[in-house]
């Protein structure tokens, strides 16, 4: 037996390894036969960056972008100019929705925001109940980095308060500062793994749009089972 | 012929007359077409992003086993427990064993083919678990004991009206045929048995081997809410789904969403690397990834279909294969229907048992153009005739191939030959489509363009 904090139940570990070491052999008396001829995939002219849809390669491009794949998307997308905006801005959307109590996490845009909306707030950082949770209107959240290419909304367990905050209330809010617009998916990646190399957190998620289906006669529904509203507000960057 | 064989012949037979049917497939399948098309050209370079795309997966596929071994070190340095399954038994039992020893009741599981490729939900339900599906299309055929229709729109051939049908039966609870009040109903009754699952079951569309990482693609956000609250999360992938480096999937995904979807990207692509990790406010305890193996490593042997293993199960090629839009996805009774079904089930299941799906094809072409990481689709497919041929030679496939070698060889046979086709000809029609008629199988359903009055040498020599 191997440790048994590790070892799943109801399967030794000599079971395990055995298995792993059968299966490694199956594959290297594979690959020892080389691939047959003629199955070059061709030519590698371009990059990723090449192949993939342009990105304008100034800020206003790119706010521009995001804004129309959010359209698109049929999510929200505002830019507001500073902080006092923000607040303005969330005040009004909780008043139109008529917000009775908001999720967040700590986070030093949500730390900030989050008292001046004067609701009842439920903090996930220690730990989500998530009949409690479920009964939020909104989850508030910071992000790691939108990105213009697709219009998404890149977060993690980390950075965004786990992994039920920003997909079990009905609304999503993403609050990004200017300077997290990335060009495209490229440098998404580039982004985590500079942040992240040391160790990655248990979740990364690419968020695009609310919630959708299309499984009934390839009729577009939002809110299937995650957010049927994403907002994503973005401070700063305005001239 | 085999059993599978003769159901498929008698399936396709059927669904192909069936108009309703094939107006059903014509319209969900244009939709997609124009919204893949659009978002085709908003790539810079589509054909070289297929190039790339396939030099990743050939290099993944070329060295899978130091791939393997670095995935699998990455998540087990974040806590995650990995196991091994040689076949579909030994993976079933893994995941039974898992739900058992946690005591789990409710399971919920978010759309995998894989899951499907081992009958998973069988075998729990045997061992006493309740399992539900969560994408909107799969909880519908799993209410009407059905299976997927397609590999990412399982619930393609339903109608509205019959969707509703379905919920106001199993569920008590269908307002309308409206879509969106169906998917609400949908999304409250599975709010409720989130909130009570103890054990999530997710599949994975990649493996990133440079940092330990499964990659889920979805819309719904059933695979993130499965990720997010049992307190216990099990992925079972294919062994081949290995990707080399995490920044691959900036090509992967917005290529996935492209062809399987006609999307620029899906709604989710969320990269699961081990359980809750110390200072995060949730996920799972524990998270268990299930490889598998099933036969896989013997497509991997096969030096010239290996690339076959390329395939990130877009559905692609099912979308443009005019085999699969006249018999569509049930005919085939495999969990991988249409031309990449037609090319790996006999190396998954045994090829004289379901060889004839290699002749479900017209060979045009299409599946190989639209696969976006350059599978030869339609090579494979004669290459598993040729294949199955060698193995159990047909003694009439070797008489009548036997008698035209000399005719085609022959000129004055040759010349004989068709001056008796012209005259059988005319004659046919009388006969056409009756038990006299010998070519009775093909002519009952197609015309043979006349054979030319004249051959091109006749007609050469009228001008001399």
């Amino acid at each position: 037996m191997s440790d048994p904090a590790t070892s799943a139940p109801g399967q030794s570990g000599g079971e395990t390894t055995a298995a792993r070491q059968a299966i490694f052999a199956r594959i290297r008396e594979a690959l020892a036969v080389a691939p047959s001829a003629g199955h070059g995939v061709g030519a590698l002219a371009t990059s990723v960056v090449e192949v993939l849809p342009a990105v304008g390669a100034t800020f206003a491009e790119q706010v521009a972008l995001f804004s129309r794949n959010a359209q698109d998307l049929r999510a929200e997308f505002k830019q507001v100019a500073g902080f006092p905006e923000l607040v303005q801005e969330l005040q009004q959307l909780a008043g139109e929705a008529g917000w009775h109590r908001l999720a967040t996490h700590a986070g030093t845009l949500t730390d900030a925001i989050a008292p001046a909306l004067s609701l009842p707030v439920l903090r996930v950082d220690g730990g989500v109940d998530a009949a409690e949770l479920e009964r939020c209107d909104v989850g508030l959240t910071e992000c790691d980095a939108l990105v213009a290419q697709t219009g998404s909304v890149l977060v993690t367990s980390r950075s965004a308060g786990g992994r039920a905050l920003s997909v079990l209330p009905p609304h999503h809010v993403v609050l990004a500062r200017a300077d997290q617009l990335v060009a495209g998916l490229p440098d998404a990646f580039a982004l985590l793994e500079a942040k992240y190399a040391a160790g990655y957190p248990s979740m990364i998620s690419f968020i695009t749009g609310p919630s959708r289906t299309g499984d009934i006669e390839r009729i577009l529904v939002l809110g299937a089972h995650g957010p049927k509203r994403l907002t994503v507000l973005m401070v700063g960057g305005e001239n | 012929m085999s059993t599978a064989a003769v159901q498929f012949k008698s399936d396709a037979a059927r669904l192909a007359a069936d108009l309703r049917h094939r107006a059903l497939i014509h319209t969900a399948l244009s939709k997609y077409e124009v919204k893949r098309d659009e978002m085709k050209a908003r790539f810079q370079d589509w054909q070289g992003a297929r190039t790339l795309a396939a030099a990743r997966k050939q290099e993944a596929v070329n060295h899978l086993d130091q791939y393997l071994e670095q995935f699998v070190r990455g998540l087990e340095a974040r806590g995650t427990k990995v196991h091994w399954a040689g076949n579909a038994q030994r993976a079933r039992d893994i995941i039974v064993d898992i739900v058992k020893a946690r005591n789990a009741r409710l399971i919920v599981k978010s759309k995998a083919m894989t899951a499907e490729e081992i009958h998973l939900n069988e075998a729990l339900e045997h061992a006493g678990f309740e399992v539900v599906e969560t994408d909107l299309g799969e909880f519908i055929i799993q209410l009407r004991g059905e299976a997927p229709y397609h590999i990412v729109f399982p619930a393609m051939h339903l109608l509205r009206g019959e969707i509703r049908q379905t919920f106001a039966e199993k569920l008590h609870d269908a307002p309308s045929d409206n879509p969106e009040e169906l998917t609400m109903v949908a999304r409250r009754v599975l709010r409720q048995k989130y909130m009570q699952a103890d054990v999530g079951i997710t599949g994975a569309n990649f493996a990133v081997a440079e940092t330990g990482m499964v990659s889920v693609t979805e819309n719904e956000g059933n695979a993130r809410l499965t990720a997010a609250l049992p307190r216990t999360m099990i992925t079972l992938l294919g062994i081949e789904k290995v990707v080399p480096r995490l920044a691959d999937l900036a090509l992967f995904l917005p290529m996935l969403a492209t062809v399987g979807a006609g999307q620029l990207i899906s709604g989710y692509n969320t990269m699961y690397g081990g359980p809750r990790q110390p200072g995060e406010a949730d996920g799972p305890e524990e998270f268990h990834v299930v490889l598998l193996d099933n036969n896989r490593t013997a497509l991997l042997a096969d030096a010239e279909q290996r690339e076959a293993l390329h395939c990130i199960r877009c559905g692609a090629c099912l979308n443009v294969c005019p085999i699969y839009r006249n018999v569509g996805g049930h005919t085939y009774n495999t969990t991988y229907p249409g031309p990449i079904g037609g090319v790996i089930t006999p190396h998954l299941r045994g090829l004289q048992e379901w060889k004839h799906l290699s002749y479900a094809s017209s060979l045009c072409g299409a599946c190989a153009e639209a696969c976006p990481v350059k599978i030869a689709l339609h090579h494979h497919l004669l290459r598993n005739r040729r294949n199955s041929a060698a193995a159990r030679p047909s003694f009439w496939q070797k008489l009548a191939f036997k008698a035209f070698a000399p005719v085609a060889n022959h000129r004055s046979l040759w010349k004989l030959v068709t001056k008796g086709g012209r005259l059988g000809q005319r004659l046919h029609p009388l006969i056409k489509a009756t038990p006299l008629d010998p070519a009775r199988a093909w002519t009952r359903t197609r015309d043979l363009p006349p054979i030319a009055r004249q051959s091109f040498k006749e007609w050469w020599q009228t001008r001399l």
